[in-house]
């Protein structure tokens, strides 16, 4: 009988983690993502304890093979290698986990709104995100991490800071990747509203706000948490190829896009120096997708096995 | 029918008209402008000179009135000037356009059949290694980037091997058919592989849903062939849902095809659109943008209208 008992302790995400736990790839990709923030975030030890600096250049030890202090070598500027790759990781997640999190965040108001009071404003928002996701994306997102910020009045200092150079690409991001969200919320809104229990709570005189961040929300919580970590994925790729082409993190700051834009003209010379950040783009974006695979299995039991 | 295409052509004209004010304004906020190359070049520029030169170009004038001045001359067919290239837009436009189809056509044709063929083998049996190792594939298809695939490619086959040319589009004096797809290859090889992990899953999932459907079991039932099944039974209603989703990638395929043209150093739109926006090459920028979106808007209207083609159950209204 005790058996019966656990069962019924179980809450749905207990229940749901129990099935993800059995989806292999998913749980490789999972332990690959934890082995990779731990990767990144050894920067800060190398850092406090090692007195070491991802941004110390030592023009003697240009292209220094790999030896017991640095242990993949050091670039074209005499900086250690690993070290960067490291602080160039952190940036890289750090985007992708906040451009998505700004991104989405606005894509599911959008499609909320747009499921939940239907009409004119659905007609409307739709035709917008219907708009967006015909323009051509890239070329547009590098006119914008392009656009010189002293036009539009900020002053010089503002416009050239580290950090801004770290908000724009978070924000151009954000711009243009919520329209796959928004039209998901929007669906999955449209199918709940018209259930009982939310006739009921509106019937009972619950507002619109209220009705949607308590009745809504949280019941579509598991395919926007699906929708979220694949569009990690995709902005971690975006944020590499902005970075590469000139138009994202700018150096000295390290990022894995900018890292591949200097190796690239040396990949005669010094072919490792283009390996591996591409590698660990590969590997983090491969594992947050499988990740995602895996969570929405986990998550939709009546998914195809 | 005929009401729809219209109603659809003019909502994607509204967008287009809206992406052209949008563009306008935005590239008039990069960097520079349109003098800057004349006024560096010659150092007996005044300001009075400088002053003059804005009133000549009509920089002086407020955004919407020489947005409205483009327009007007754009509608009219005259695209303006490229400052970087010295030619009118459209002389440009042309070869460049030619370019990009052969990469983008012969990489989708590419995309499509690895993902037809390997999405059919991989829903045979879901589950299976065979399943997983594809599944593997077509992840690695989306989660690589372009530019990095495209630099390993010249890495290993033209720095290491020796087997294919790095870049361009020809050698010099060469320029044979033989030569333009050698050099074609790696382009095409590189786009392909980054487009088809998408359509594999597709391909992959509707052929398993299909395949569970009565009509298929029916033909088995009859005694028919695995191969005529799953080919004929089960592949053609597998294709309505993955025909739209091939042509809506048109947008992934052009992003692609920006990062590869200019990784190859190719001459084809992506890489004219790419150079346009870093030389502030305002007029080249500004048309091929727009035309990449008008582009993406009719490749989504033929989506549509393939999807009523392909499941006469479907209306369009």
């Amino acid at each position: 009988m005790s058996g019966s008992r656990t069962e019924a302790a179980i809450g749905p995400w207990m229940l749901r983690w129990r099935r993800f736990r059995r989806n292999r790839a998913g749980m490789a990709a999972l332990l690959v993502l934890v082995a990779l923030v731990l990767f990144v975030l050894a920067a800060f030890p190398m850092q406090i304890w090692g007195g070491m600096n991802a941004d110390a250049t030592d023009l003697f030890a240009r292209f220094d093979p790999p030896d017991a202090a640095h242990w993949l070598g050091r670039d074209e500027a005499g900086r250690d290698v690993l070290l960067r790759l490291m602080v160039g990781g952190q940036i890289s997640l750090l985007v992708g986990l906040l451009g998505t999190a700004v991104g989405g965040a606005f894509g599911v108001l959008i499609g909320i709104c747009a499921g939940y009071f239907g009409g004119k404003i659905d007609a409307l928002l739709m035709r917008f995100t219907d708009g967006m996701i015909a323009l051509p994306l890239l070329p547009l997102v590098i006119v914008m991490g392009a656009i010189d910020l002293t036009k539009i009045g900020f002053s010089r200092d503002f416009a050239h800071s580290g950090a801004v150079g770290f908000w724009r690409i978070v924000v151009v991001i954000a711009i243009v990747d919520w329209t796959a969200i928004a039209r998901l919320v929007r669906a999955a809104t449209m199918a709940l509203k018209e259930r009982d229990f939310v006739r009921s709570a509106r019937a009972s005189g619950a507002g619109a706000g209220y009705t949607m961040a308590s009745h809504i929300l949280p019941n579509i919580a598991t395919p926007v948490i699906v929708a979220f970590t694949l569009t990690v994925g995709r902005v971690i790729l975006l944020e590499s190829t902005l970075s590469f082409l000139g138009f994202g993190i700018v150096p000295p700051t390290p990022s894995w896009g900018n890292m591949l834009s200097n190796a690239q003209d040396m990949v005669i010379n010094a072919p490792a120096l283009a390996v591996y950040p591409g590698l660990l783009i590969l590997i983090t974006v491969i594992a947050v997708n499988f990740l995602g695979d895996g969570l929405q299995s986990a998550f939709d039991p009546r998914a195809e096995r | 029918m005929t009401r729809y295409i219209f109603r659809r052509v003019g909502q994607s004209a509204l967008v287009m008209l809206v992406m052209s004010v949008v563009i306008y304004a935005l590239i008039g906020l990069m960097p520079g402008d349109p003098l800057d190359i004349m006024i560096a070049s010659n150092p007996g520029a005044t300001p009075e000179v400088v002053a003059k030169l804005r009133q000549l170009y009509g920089l002086d004038q407020p955004l919407m009135v020489r947005y409205w001045h483009w327009l007007t001359s754009a509608l009219s067919g005259d695209l303006g000037f490229s400052r970087v290239h010295s030619a009118p837009v459209l002389e440009i436009l042309r070869p460049a356009l030619l370019q990009s189809c052969k990469l983008m056509l012969g990489s989708f044709a590419l995309s499509v059949v690895l993902a037809f063929s390997l999405g059919i083998i991989a829903a045979r049996r879901p589950g299976g290694i065979v399943d997983g190792l594809i599944g593997l594939i077509a992840f690695a298809g989306i989660s690589v980037p372009v530019f990095w695939l495209a630099l390993m490619m010249i890495l290993i086959f033209a720095v290491n091997l020796h087997w294919l040319p790095a870049s361009g589009i020809s050698n010099v004096g060469d320029g044979g058919l033989r030569d333009q797809l050698v050099h074609l290859i790696m382009p095409v090889v590189t786009l392909g592989f980054a487009t088809t992990g998408g359509f594999i899953r597709y391909v992959r999932a509707s052929m398993i849903e299909v395949l569970r459907m009565d009509h298929v079991r029916t033909a088995r039932a009859k005694g028919a062939g695995e191969g005529r099944v799953v080919l004929i039974h089960a592949f053609r209603n597998a294709l309505i849902p993955v025909v739209t989703i091939m042509a809506l990638s048109f947008g992934t395929l052009f992003n692609g095809a920006l990062l590869t043209e200019t990784m190859f150093a190719q001459p084809g739109m992506g890489k004219m659109i790419y150079d346009s926006i870093l030389g502030n090459d305002f007029n080249l920028a500004l048309t091929g943008l727009l035309f990449a979106t008008g582009v993406t808007l009719l490749s989504n209207l033929a989506a549509d209208l393939a999807y009523g083609w392909l499941d006469p159950r479907i209306t369009l209204q």
